[in-house]
């Protein structure tokens, strides 16, 4: 055997190596205690497969085949701009801001597998025939690689509020993306019939395909995006097997294969979470944005404002406090204060925990993620069927910056959040909602919690209504 | 196609369709709050195209290309790197109990 010969042999069993990494990591990542080795045994097995690509590619060239020069100029600039340029974003994110820029990330990889077939298709000579398993292979690719990497920056723009989230519908913006839909299946089917390369018929997919990726995702409410981003991730990881089919590359069909699978998986479990089905989120048109801001005490029911005072005697006299933190929490970065005044209430005997919904902030998990990032200890980090029989022996329900997680309409058909599992706040003796307006959470309609008798609402930005707090509970 | 094609076809679609049953099974039952984690942790692997914009590039010829090449190991690049250092900052939060306040939520502390 030549060097050669060898090299190609240990490189492919390399990138078995990088694949055993991946299913190991991504099975460990399952649980708490083993999910951060579970990442980076992972990120060793991706170590493995790209350095191994890349001795591959110096063997190759010093044994005669050729690489220009220019090669490896495009490999190290590329890796350097795209590898700066995510080592920069990846440590600088606000982790509030975190889910967009796991969009961002979906959207290039969905990209770059793209950009794969669409050079290997040009590559085929005019008027040569083309196997239709390759044709299959090359116009998949390009068909999901698109679709994800333009979705993906929508989704990005809306969870950004670069893009509004609320549902965006252009008029006839069903029948558009059935036409598109239309005619991308009846050009690749024209394509597969006919056996040669056509560029203009894969400009016609490629066009359809990102602008589907954009009138598909458009009308889908931010409050929906989380679900939107792991199905697009499922997709990407899809487009990248397909890409290992075009290039005939064995670790990029099983890595491709294994993310499109679970992704998948995945997604369903987070929509379950919110107990909607997974096509109805695609039809989409559920949900506003989060800055319908409305004004102070709005329609339906009276309000009854409260002072800190107030609430700080209540909590410093309460035996068993229940937190429900939420988005507004998250923005107004007051994970600190939450746990600073839940500490005060602790030196004073009280029992403090944390109702944790599932899909508190904006992604299902982000809530822990941000509270363990202030040092609350995790053990009273309680989920949701865990925490909500004890809401009837809480003296007081704090609730900050959460809307419709909490709001009892649930439990009723009828309503857009119908059916979706809630924290059960409204058992609890005396609830207080620190909030900054009346405005509306992201299913847009209005929390019946608000207006119940035992509720207090005090107006405040998250942060300084608790620094309030705070202040006060010190003085009781 | 030759009966060698075939056959390439063949095991590549066993690899695919074990592969899809192996990404099922790996996840099971997950706890909610590591669906996050979880999402970008799957999202970095899919970085794994970034071999196939190596291979691409290292056959690149023509200036068109050579384009999409760069970009294509740009794109991929971003999506291992900061897909890998953005989970491991999600997943660094979950530790148990903190032995050692972090500087990050120091300043929070000392405010009391």
């Amino acid at each position: 055997m030549t060097t050669l010969e060898i090299v190609e042999i240990l490189v492919r069993i390399a990138w078995l190596v990088g694949a055993v990494g991946f299913v190991i990591g991504l099975s460990r990542m399952n649980s708490p205690a083993t999910a951060r080795n579970g990442n980076l045994l992972s990120a060793g097995g991706m170590a493995i497969a790209i350095g191994a690509t890349a001795i591959l590619i110096v063997v190759r060239q010093a044994s005669g085949v050729p690489v220009a020069g220019i090669s490896w100029v495009i490999i190290v600039l590329g890796v350097a701009l795209g590898g700066g340029l995510g080592l920069y974003t990846a440590r600088t994110v606000k982790m509030t801001a975190m889910p967009q820029l796991v969009s961002l990330f979906n959207a290039v990889g969905g990209g770059a597998a793209a950009l794969i077939a669409i050079d290997d298709y040009l590559g085929l000579a005019a008027g040569s025939s083309v196997r239709i398993d390759t044709h299959i292979f090359i116009v998949l690719d390009i068909i999901i690689g698109s679709i994800t990497f333009t979705g993906s920056i929508i989704a990005s723009g809306k969870l950004q509020g670069l893009i509004p989230g609320k549902p965006i519908y252009v008029p006839g913006g069903q029948l558009v993306t059935l036409a598109l839909a239309a005619i991308t299946v009846i050009a690749a089917l024209v394509l597969f019939v006919s056996g040669t390369p056509n560029l203009l018929l894969m400009v016609v997919i490629l066009a359809a395909a990102l602008t589907f990726g954009v009138t598909m995702t458009l009308p889908i409410g931010g409050a929906d995006m989380p679900v939107v981003i792991s199905l697009l991730n499922s997709f990407t990881g899809t487009a990248v097997a397909m890409a290992g089919f075009v290039i005939n590359n064995p670790v990029l069909i099983i890595a491709g294969a294994l993310v499109g699978a679970s992704g998948a998986i995945l997604t369903k479990l987070m929509a379950d979470a919110m107990n909607r089905s997974v096509m109805n989120i695609m039809i989409g048109g559920f949900g506003g944005g989060d800055e319908a801001a409305g004004a102070v005490a709005g329609a339906g029911g009276s309000v009854r404002s409260i002072g800190p005072d107030d609430v700080a005697i209540q909590l410093a006299y309460a035996q068993h406090v229940i937190v429900v933190p939420g988005y507004g929490l998250a923005v107004a970065q007051a994970q600190h204060a939450v746990r600073e005044l839940a500490e005060l209430l602790e030196e004073r005997g009280v029992d403090v925990k944390y109702a944790i919904h599932p899909v508190a902030g904006r992604m299902p998990g982000h809530m822990n993620v941000l509270l363990a990032e202030a040092n609350v200890p995790y053990p009273q980090l309680m989920e949701m069927d865990d925490i909500n029989p004890e809401f009837a022996r809480a003296d007081v329900a704090l609730v900050i910056g959460a809307n419709d997680v909490t709001n009892p309409a649930a439990r009723r058909p009828g309503s857009p959040v119908s059916g979706m599992p809630i924290l059960d706040v409204d058992q609890a003796k005396s609830i207080v909602v620190i909030k900054r307006s009346m405005g509306k959470g992201y299913a847009g309609i209005d929390n019946e919690l608000y207006t119940n008798e035992k509720t207090g609402m005090l107006f405040a930005d998250a942060k300084e209504g608790l620094a309030s707090l705070i202040a006060a509970v010190k003085a009781v | 196609m030759t009966a060698a094609e075939i056959d390439g076809l063949l095991q590549a679609l066993t690899v695919f369709t074990l592969a899809i049953l192996v990404g099922i099974a790996v996840i099971s039952k997950v706890p909610a709050t590591l669906h996050t984690p979880l999402m970008s942790g799957a999202n970095s692997i899919h970085g794994i195209v970034l071999v196939g914009a190596m291979l691409i590039a290292a056959e690149a010829t023509e200036p068109i290309g050579q384009l999409l090449s760069l970009v294509a190991v740009a794109f991929a690049t971003m999506n291992v790197v900061g897909g890998y250092v953005v989970t491991d900052r999600m997943l660094q939060m979950f530790r148990k109990k903190p032995t050692a306040p972090k500087p990050a939520s120091d300043d929070a502390a000392a405010a009391s």
